[in-house]
């Protein structure tokens, strides 16, 4: 598993196809946000949708390529070859669609701070990392297996977000309503338990779904 | 008790795989011992890739049976991965990844220590250019990088899809010990070029249209008898 994550870390690297797109196209969207909404600042629901909606936005963008290099280049069957599990191939993905998220996310909800909310979130911060390791886990797990899926077709630009955001439907709610209260001015009250037990719950079935079911993504 | 050793390198019996509707390959039938070698001629879409490919585990039999290095396919398939050497057509190499990286990478899904691709570049004279990138390399220079990863872990069963392609002769003299007959290993050889097919054959099979109509000893062949699948 670390081998696969490390070579995709070094190919990223080295080509940069991946995070700083799904960087430009985050700030992008705040940009566009800040003069479509013609409002100075966001705050609370309004704020935690639009940095959902944008965050998994990008994340599509990143799991259309997520396994472009295995299907083009010969990767699937370098791994299939070997005498190694297939669900390591996953859990390898998985993780660096996580890490990337996570960088990605470094640098965008600074930008969101600056373009449009109102109250500083920094306050917040911890419950924040929270609702977005959480989230982001489940980007990750559900983004490794539509990815899969997708990159076995010829039109694979449309069948990852057709397939990847009604999935993600659940995780979105969950994460923009955690982090709601944590985007209002003087914000006190913390995150509710039960949005992040949902987050808990959405990334242990579909982690569960994909251990299960990736083998068989992989076959002829 | 007969083991995996005691076992042919590969073993079918009506093997067929079909895509689709279309059937690529029908009743294989043969056995090949081991440090054998099979060479397989026939013309574009005769079913050669395909009959690699199934050996390989990478593709499932959809009729009859087949079994290599003693195991099942595809029950058992998982016992010979990483016990087989796959030289395709597309080099299964990283075109960002430079040649050493990227038999690092495959060292390490196979367990092989870093040393292993050292002496490979080194045997395939590619050692002076192992940190450039892959696209950077020659189409030449990149199939010296994906003999060195076919072999890397030393398989048993050598699968090789026109090995020499893009090879000046130099290369080619090169990966001979890797890939030749001096390998050792039991061998199944795709190649266009029938008399040096033949050379290194111990044993022919000629495919037309996904059906074996050829399958004799190399020393009972000429090449004229070959030039026919090609018409």
């Amino acid at each position: 598993m670390a081998a696969v994550v490390r070579k995709d870390v070094l190919v990223e690297l080295r080509t940069g196809e991946m995070v700083p797109a799904m960087l430009l196209f985050s700030v992008s969207t705040f940009v566009l946000f800040h003069f479509a909404l013609d409002r100075r600042s966001v705050e609370g629901d309004l704020a935690a949708g639009v940095l959902w909606v944008t965050l998994l936005f990008a994340a599509v963008l990143g799991i259309v390529r997520l396994f472009v290099a295995e299907r083009e280049q010969g990767g699937f069957d370098g791994f299939l070859l070997a005498p190694v599990d297939r669900t390591a191939l996953f859990v390898a993905k998985a993780t660096v669609l996580f890490c990337f998220l996570a960088a990605v996310e470094l640098a965008a909800i600074p930008a969101f701070a600056i373009l449009l909310l109102g109250p500083s979130p920094w306050d917040a911060l911890p419950e924040l990392l929270v609702v977005l390791v959480l989230a982001d886990l489940g980007v990750a797990v559900v983004g490794t297996l539509v990815g899969a899926l997708g990159v076995q077709t010829r039109t694979r630009e449309l069948i990852v977000p057709i397939l990847a955001l009604p999935l993600m439907i659940p995780l979105v709610i969950a994460a923009a309503r955690a982090t709601s209260p944590l985007l209002v001015e003087g914000a006190t009250g913390g995150i509710e338990g039960r949005w992040l037990l949902v987050l808990g719950l959405y990334d242990l079935v579909f982690g569960l779904l994909a251990f299960a079911v990736f083998d068989f993504l992989l076959e002829d | 008790m007969a083991t995996d050793a005691d076992a042919p390198a590969v073993a079918l019996r009506d093997l067929g795989r079909a895509y689709g509707e279309r059937v690529a390959l029908s009743g294989v039938t043969l056995e090949l011992p081991r440090g054998a070698t099979l060479a397989v001629f026939g013309a574009n879409g005769a079913g050669k890739t395909t009959l690699l490919r199934v050996l390989a585990t990478l593709l499932r039999p959809h009729a009859g049976s087949a079994a290599v290095l003693g195991r099942e396919l595809p029950r058992e398939g998982w016992a010979v991965r990483g016990r087989v050497g796959l030289l395709a057509h597309e080099p299964l190499l990283y075109r960002d990844l430079s040649a050493r990286e990227n038999l690092r990478f495959h060292a390490r899904l196979h367990g092989v220590a870093d040393g292993r691709a050292e002496e490979l570049l080194d045997a395939v004279g590619m050692a002076r250019r192992a940190d450039e990138p892959i696209r950077a390399l020659s189409r030449g220079m990149t199939q010296r990088v994906a003999i060195c990863r076919a072999v890397l872990h030393q398989p048993e069963l050598l699968l090789l899809d026109e090995p020499l392609a893009n090879l000046d002769p130099g290369a080619a003299a090169g990966v001979a010990p890797l890939i030749g007959r001096a390998s050792g290993v039991a061998r199944v050889l795709i190649s266009h070029d029938v008399e040096l097919g033949l050379a290194e054959a111990d044993m022919v099979l000629g495919l037309r249209g996904g059906q074996p109509e050829i399958l004799e000893p190399a020393a009972a062949i000429s090449p004229d008898d070959l030039k026919g699948l090609y018409r």
